[in-house]
């Protein structure tokens, strides 16, 4: 047991989790405690003792599914020995099974053809029969999945095939059709219509996990614990590259983004209030003085009142950079009461300022999403020219940085080889407070190919690398 | 190292081998087994699942801290609150907030007492000091004067003037006691320290005084509604629960066991519908104590099944915001199909 503990905390470790000696001290001493036997029990004590936040529980579900799955030869990758299978050795060759490679009697499930297991399924999940989908769920993979042993590919692949195979779109439809005859009157109202669709989305998530279980499962059994976790290993939300994020990596993003700007709020708030003392504040110091008999024995200071900064915000939103963009914008207005101003422009070759996008909006990701379609920052012909979108600020906004504004640029300086016109940073630098310029390229790709960062970087009075949210954040809190 | 990490396992274990640490006694495991706690949490109206009790059973037998963290209206300090009742344990609270400091966390020597012992001390002195330099030399009263000095001094710092706070309070009581240290998130990281020593050694140091160690060791729950990211030093020290939204059965249940005269459909379909607008993309979404207030509502109201226009009319309670309330709104009316 305690092998597998060490492994496991050492899989948590290399997913990114700080887990102390302390902790995993304490996991082994938990696991005492509860009945080995119950698997849940298991992973809720373990959880307890070394994730100490929700943002890593996914990271700690996914290693746990890895490290304790169900072992045995019954969750062999070619279902051979699947107890409630009867070996009946259908030859008919569905369209999943065809071509897979598979020997002789590895291809069935119980004799069950597609369309009746589509049935069965469909059946199971109106009447929420959870053992039943779990049963069923474990059969659709080894039919539709196709697994091979050694098949270095990931267990999406896996599960997009036997998910295309089931179509849940078409299920859900039918549950929904099925809801609706069940209705007294054939139809229901659209409030019932919601609750059913989303009961119905729910079992379905159900059946979705059931699935990536099953096919995790077996992989482990295929290929073996560490491999498998080094597969999954995925990075944590605050970790994620913002330039090769995938659609899922954004959409964790985006959730992660809420919470983060609430607590940046919070921080500079109170980094405001306090760490600096102001002036003795005597009016305060006597008052107070009166409880200890006129003698000023605990000095009262007043409460310093730094000015807040203004904003500049100048964003490259063509395709490369655009989420980077799109993140930074979101952080900085989400957090605008922490600045005195906030104002945004955006470019690609043309520049347009977006300021007004955020004004009176409650959703700052519904603006940030009106921007892509409603600015207007193509000139030419859609490629990033740096140099113009500059030389066009200057012109136009050049005289409204005064030398209390602190300006950031987003980008990562690849100008398609255009003039960079980089004196016009030259001008912002004189008459603002700091610039600074944000580059979501790793540092070493700098300077490279088109990039003229390097021409911008002499004018500006820092440039950072900011590939991820927890370099954007403490960017941010340096700032304010 | 942790208190508990030369322990033998297992609840046997547990008594001597503590002892010799000089560490307080934990005392017998207040419950026998992760069911237990579940179903003892029921008996007084809180529905805990598998993680719930599982977390607190651990807490009680390992003598650590919990650290509660979630959304709030998730029922945080109400977890802390029926630990207390099922336990029979006296509740202790600290409430955090910023500027929160040594003297209203831990202990606080009554000075305005102390002065007034110093003023008596000096009226008995100088009542006592006519007769007495009649029968002793100078020399004497010189050293009379110092050891009295020196008897004042460890009499105004005795325990007598020690005013407790909630922290030092927990671990002087001799009777079983939970100890909840409400939205730890508030107080500013350096004060943060203060709570590290109790929270581990179960012991409070007073300069003056010495070493305070508990008596028995009190069950800790910290709250915190994630604000903002605590210190390692003190995650580390604690057992970490995160409490989500629940899941539709149990919502459904703590309606049902929460709200007297709720039919059992209608807590069916308040759970479905609250589920049903934690989907949106909302600003805040409804805690499970809004849940609790609509369905109060509902039965006030005498509803007896929800249509969209009571919804409408009633989810003022659920949601605070008005860009919610509209959303929410029209998202019900016009059913999930542009979603699908």
């Amino acid at each position: 047991m305690l092998d597998v503990l060490t492994g496991f905390i050492g899989e948590l470790r290399a997913a990114g989790l700080p887990v102390s000696l302390t902790e995993s001290i304490d996991a082994a001493e938990a696991v005492h405690h509860i009945p080995l036997e119950d698997r849940e029990a298991l992973k809720y004590a373990l959880a307890a003792t070394l994730v100490k936040s929700s943002a890593h529980w996914k990271a700690f579900e996914t290693a746990f599914e890895v490290y304790f799955s169900m072992r045995g030869p019954q969750y062999d990758i070619t279902d051979d020995d699947l107890p409630d299978a009867a070996r009946t050795g259908d030859g008919q060759d569905d369209d999943a099974a065809r071509g897979e490679g598979r020997g002789p009697g590895g291809g069935g499930g119980d004799g069950l053809s597609p369309e009746e297991l589509a049935e069965m399924l469909f059946r199971a999940l109106l009447s929420a029969h959870d053992a039943q989908v779990a049963a069923l769920a474990r059969q659709a993979v080894s039919r539709f999945a196709g697994m091979e042993p050694g098949r270095p590919v990931g267990g999406t692949y896996y599960l997009y095939r036997t998910l295309r195979n089931l179509d849940l779109d078409r299920v859900l439809e039918r549950l929904m059709q099925s809801a609706r005859a069940e209705a007294p009157d054939g139809t229901l109202t659209p409030l019932e219509e919601r609750l059913a669709r989303d009961e119905f989305k729910a079992r379905l998530d159900r059946l979705r996990r059931e699935l990536e279980d099953e096919i995790r499962r077996r992989l482990v059994a295929d290929r073996g614990t560490e491999a498998l976790a080094r597969s999954l290993r995925k990075p944590l939300p605050e970790e994620i590259d913002f330039m090769h994020a995938t659609r899922d990596e954004l959409a964790s993003l985006r959730r992660a983004i809420h919470p983060l700007t609430r607590k940046l709020a919070v921080r500079l708030a109170r980094k405001r209030r306090h760490g600096r003392k102001g002036p003795l504040d005597f009016r305060s110091t006597m008052r107070h003085s009166l409880s200890t008999g006129g003698v000023p024995v605990d000095p009262k200071f007043r409460y310093p009142r730094p000015a807040k900064p203004e904003i500049i915000v100048i964003a490259d939103i063509s395709g490369s950079v655009a989420s980077f963009a799109r993140f930074t914008l979101h952080l900085v207005h989400a957090i605008s009461s922490q600045f005195s101003k906030v104002r945004s422009f955006v470019f690609i070759d043309g520049i347009d300022e977006v300021t007004r996008f955020f004004e009176n909006v409650d959703d700052v990701a519904d603006a940030v999403h009106r921007i892509n379609t409603e600015a207007d920052v193509v000139w030419v012909d859609g490629h990033s020219d740096y140099g113009h979108a500059l030389s066009v600020f200057w012109e136009r906004w050049g005289e409204e940085i005064t030398p209390r504004t602190s300006v950031l640029l987003l980008g990562d300086a690849r100008n398609n080889y255009h003039a960079s016109q980089a004196w016009v940073i030259q001008e912002i630098r004189h008459r603002a407070r700091h610039v600074y310029w944000l580059n979501p390229e790793p540092r070493a790709y700098w300077g490279t190919g088109d990039s003229i960062l390097g021409e911008y970087a002499v004018y500006c009075d820092d440039v950072f690398e900011c590939r991820n949210l927890r370099q954007l954040e403490h960017f941010v809190t340096e700032l304010a | 190292m942790s208190p508990g990490g030369d322990r033998e396992g297992g609840a046997d274990g547990q008594l001597g081998s503590a002892g010799m640490l000089g560490f307080p006694d934990p005392g017998p495991p207040l419950f026998s087994s992760v069911t237990e706690v579940r179903e003892r949490l029921a008996e007084v109206g809180y529905l805990a699942d598998d993680g719930i009790a599982g977390v607190v059973h651990l807490a009680d037998r390992l003598a650590k801290p919990v650290l509660v963290e979630g959304p709030a209206g998730t029922g945080k300090t109400e977890l802390a609150k029926s630990v207390a009742r099922v336990t029979g344990s006296r509740l202790i609270r600290l409430q955090c907030y910023e500027g929160l400091d040594e003297s209203k966390a831990l202990y606080e020597w009554n000075y305005k007492k102390q002065l007034l012992r110093i003023q008596a001390q000096r009226v008995v002195d100088d009542d006592g000091s006519a007769p007495g330099s009649g029968s002793s030399t100078d020399r004497r009263g010189a050293e009379g004067e110092m050891s009295s000095w020196r008897d004042l001094e460890e009499d105004i710092f005795s325990e007598e003037f020690l005013l407790t706070r909630p922290l030092l309070e927990a671990i002087r009581s001799a009777d079983p006691v939970v100890l909840l240290v409400d939205e730890v998130d508030r107080v500013e990281l350096e004060t943060e320290a203060l709570l590290l020593e109790v929270l581990s050694e179960y012991q409070v140091s007073i300069p003056e005084l010495g070493t305070i160690r508990a008596q028995q060791i009190p069950l800790v729950f910290l709250t915190s509604n994630n604000t903002r990211e605590l210190s390692e030093a003190l995650k580390r020290r604690c057992l970490y629960l995160h409490l989500d939204y629940p899941s539709l059965e149990r919502e459904r249940d703590i309606v049902l066991a929460r709200v007297p005269g709720v039919t059992e459909e209608l807590a069916d379909q308040i759970a479905r519908i609250v589920r049903s607008l934690r989907t949106l993309e909302l600003k805040k979404y409804p805690s499970v104590s809004e849940t609790l207030d609509w369905a109060r509502t509902l039965v006030v109201l005498g509803v007896e099944s929800i249509d969209a226009e009571q919804a409408k009319a009633t989810l003022h309670v659920l949601l605070k915001y008005r860009s919610d309330l509209e959303r929410a709104a029209k998202e019900l009316a016009v059913a999930g199909e542009d979603r699908a």
